[in-house]
């Protein structure tokens, strides 16, 4: 970004109007970056609380509590590992479900769907993120659950049973069934990013697609899709950080158990979901920082999920949000 | 609990908008803590406001750690806890902390087989199923204390609460108390070390689970077994009787519990007749010596009115009320407080 300064005309001595002129762009500049710097204080200072709040456990356990798999309460042995696992696997498989649906819905409400369609479509689908957690996780524990325990489990079960992942006895609250609450509730974010961004492809790049004979299928494809990537990317990103933190729905349909398993009709548990289990009953010292502690790492792991992602999108060719000015 | 909790906060924009309503200022006392004890501190909280129109009380229900935490912080008048303090956590505080009983609450054993049979189970047998010992529902161990039940050839699905509970604490107190290995592996806790099964958050969340999924058993306190019309089980008591639990074989329990003078006490396996084994008090946790005079008088009279009057209204909430005896006893120790 060129300096501001530099892209004011110099101010002759006595244009009093000019200098005034300046002294507003100055005083804007400094107040947007305040602004901009208040987000980083604001995590250095939540991170500091966090690691404030744990340093018994951190002075205990060490390095070791990433790799742990201890959760023992009362005998004070405590390890994040389950919850690591179970925090990325939820989330991905809420990603694996959400991104197709979402980036599909958005490509048919931009360039496909009638215009009569479009708006009651959109404000569906935002509807959905209006739907509070806690209401999905009851929804999910007696409609979704028992839904996926009869149907869409054992049928799972009966045609990729080969696969380690779908084997296992059915509980109906298992780790997929988490990953769907999960993929259900970035849907609507995922796909209305999408949309911003899908509209915003240059309505040349569509005429010149056509223009060649491309079909439109080539042209959401080529024209479309492709130009949008790094876009469609970052909706993408969005949606994995509600999901890597999202709480209450979770831990209704999760199973809660701090285990690794193999198959996904396990039971699994969370990073969020085990803090708000069990912050609100801990009463000794060592246990408390142990909870802090796993707030630490649940903003640690999102970190490290989205300097990963930042870095990946670099790799991505083509023009992405900021190309789209 | 949510609309319980949903009541809490409408009693709480009441009682403001009567404070502000009122020329003379009523004085408010702050509780937090036990949401097993919610239902009935509303309860008490307003019947007793007919009675001194100018006390106003204020519970948070945070969980009984979290009510601790605030007493030990004196950021609250009276904290509320399902499980009694430990020595460690009471010396942390300013004055000596008395633990008064106010309430007490039973266990249910909620389970889920076709034709709902009523079951037998004791202590031993609860206990190996929690461990993962006892998989099978047409185990020998369970037949044996069913005869005549036909008990299906189906795995034991165990549903435990993912959050941290004074109901898991009763329970697990309880599983310690009547199985070695149970309190060598796993002990007793608010949350602890599962070896078996799913988590359900909340009670609703067990009930959730064990009535969705057949095969399964679990835990939840009695007035949530009741509201859902739960099948649940007869546990063997010390004295070696099925008892089913109730509001009376609680109040049993208590009666013939050993109770210290400090009240930091457990009630399950006691020896009495009728006593149902998985019961627990939960304690109402005040400083001895109150900072605030005004403060410390109007609590020590709502104590005493709660641990008299107040329990002919635990029935209704299906609790156990406190035995006559017990009354007596906390009602000495109320007396002790100084303001």
């Amino acid at each position: 970004m060129p300096d501001v300064a530099t892209t004011v005309p110099k101010s002759a001595p006595g244009e009093h109007h000019l200098t005034q002129h300046k002294f507003g762009d100055h005083a804007f500049k400094w107040l947007t970056l305040f602004m901009a710097l208040s987000v980083f204080a604001l995590i250095g200072l939540i991170g500091y609380e966090l690691a404030h709040g744990s340093t018994l456990a951190l002075k205990k356990f060490g390095w070791r509590f990433l790799v742990s798999s201890d959760w023992d309460p009362v005998s004070e042995q405590f390890g994040a590992l389950p919850f690591i696992f179970g925090t990325l696997v939820s989330s991905l498989i809420a990603l694996v479900i959400a991104v197709p649906l979402s980036v599909a819905s958005a490509v048919f409400l931009t360039e496909m769907a009638p215009r009569w369609l479009r708006q009651p479509l959109t404000i569906f689908i935002e509807l959905l993120s209006a739907v509070p957690s806690v209401i999905l996780g009851l929804w999910g524990i007696f409609v979704m659950v028992p839904w996926l325990r009869v149907h869409l489990f054992p049928w799972l079960k009966s045609t990729l049973g080969f696969l380690p992942l779908f084997q296992g006895p059915i509980y109906g609250v298992s780790m997929l069934a988490g990953g769907i609450i999960l993929a259900i509730m970035i849907i609507p974010i995922i796909t209305s990013v999408s949309r911003e961004i899908i509209r915003s492809v240059p309505g040349l790049q569509r005429e010149a697609a056509y223009a060649l004979g491309a079909t439109r299928w080539e042209v959401t494809r080529i024209a479309v899709l492709s130009y949008a990537k790094k876009g469609l990317f970052g909706a993408t990103i969005l949606g994995l950080g509600r999901a890597l933190g999202e709480t209450m729905a979770v831990t209704m349909v999760i199973g809660n158990r701090p285990e690794i398993a193999k198959s996904l009709f396990a039971p699994g548990y969370t990073l969020a979901s085990v803090v708000a289990n069990e912050f609100t009953e801990a009463t000794t010292d060592l246990y408390l920082h142990a909870l802090f502690e796993l707030g630490l790492v649940l903003l640690g792991v999102t970190i490290l999920v989205n300097a990963l992602a930042q870095l990946l999108l670099k790799t991505l060719g083509g023009p992405g949000v900021k190309g789209q000015r | 609990m949510n609309t319980s909790k949903l009541f809490a906060l409408a009693a709480g924009a009441l009682v403001a908008f009567a404070g502000l309503t009122q020329a003379a200022e009523p004085l408010l006392i702050n509780g937090a803590g036990s949401t097993f004890d919610l239902p009935a501190f509303s309860k008490w909280f307003d019947a007793y406001a007919k009675l001194d129109p100018n006390t106003r009380f204020n519970y948070q229900s945070i969980g009984s750690g979290g009510g601790q935490r605030q007493l030990l912080n004196e950021t609250v008048d009276f904290g509320a806890s399902d499980a009694p303090m430990t020595d460690e956590a009471m010396a942390k505080g300013p004055g000596k902390i008395l633990h008064l009983p106010v309430v007490a609450g039973g266990v249910a054993i909620i389970y889920n087989l076709p034709g709902n049979p009523k079951l037998k189970l004791d202590g031993a047998t609860l206990a190996d199923i929690f461990l993962g010992k006892v998989a099978k529902w047409n185990d020998a161990r369970i037949a044996a204390l069913n005869p005549g039940v036909k008990l299906p050839d189906m795995e034991i699905i165990v549903v435990h609460r993912s959050d941290g509970s004074g109901t898991t604490f009763i329970f697990t107190d309880y599983l310690s108390s009547v199985s070695p290995a149970w309190k060598s592996q796993v002990g007793k806790d608010v949350s602890v070390k599962w070896p078996t099964g799913l988590g359900g958050k909340g009670s609703e969340g067990v009930a959730g689970q064990v009535k969705q999924l057949p095969g399964a058993i679990g835990y939840a306190e009695l007035a949530y077994a009741n509201q859902n019309k739960m099948p649940y089980a007869d546990v063997k008591n010390a004295a070696g009787s099925f008892v089913s639990p109730s509001p009376e074989s609680v109040s049993a329990a208590l009666a013939t519990a050993t109770i210290p003078d400090d009240f930091r006490f457990s009630m399950v396996n006691p020896p009495g007749e009728k006593a149902y084994p998985i019961a627990g008090a939960s304690w109402i946790l005040v400083y001895q010596h109150q900072k605030k005079a005004d403060h410390g008088e109007k609590l020590a009279g709502f104590l005493k009115w709660a641990v008299t009057e107040g329990q002919k209204l635990s029935a209704q909430l299906d609790y156990a009320p406190l035995p006559e005896n017990v009354q007596q006893r906390v009602l000495k120790l109320v007396g002790t407080i100084k303001y």
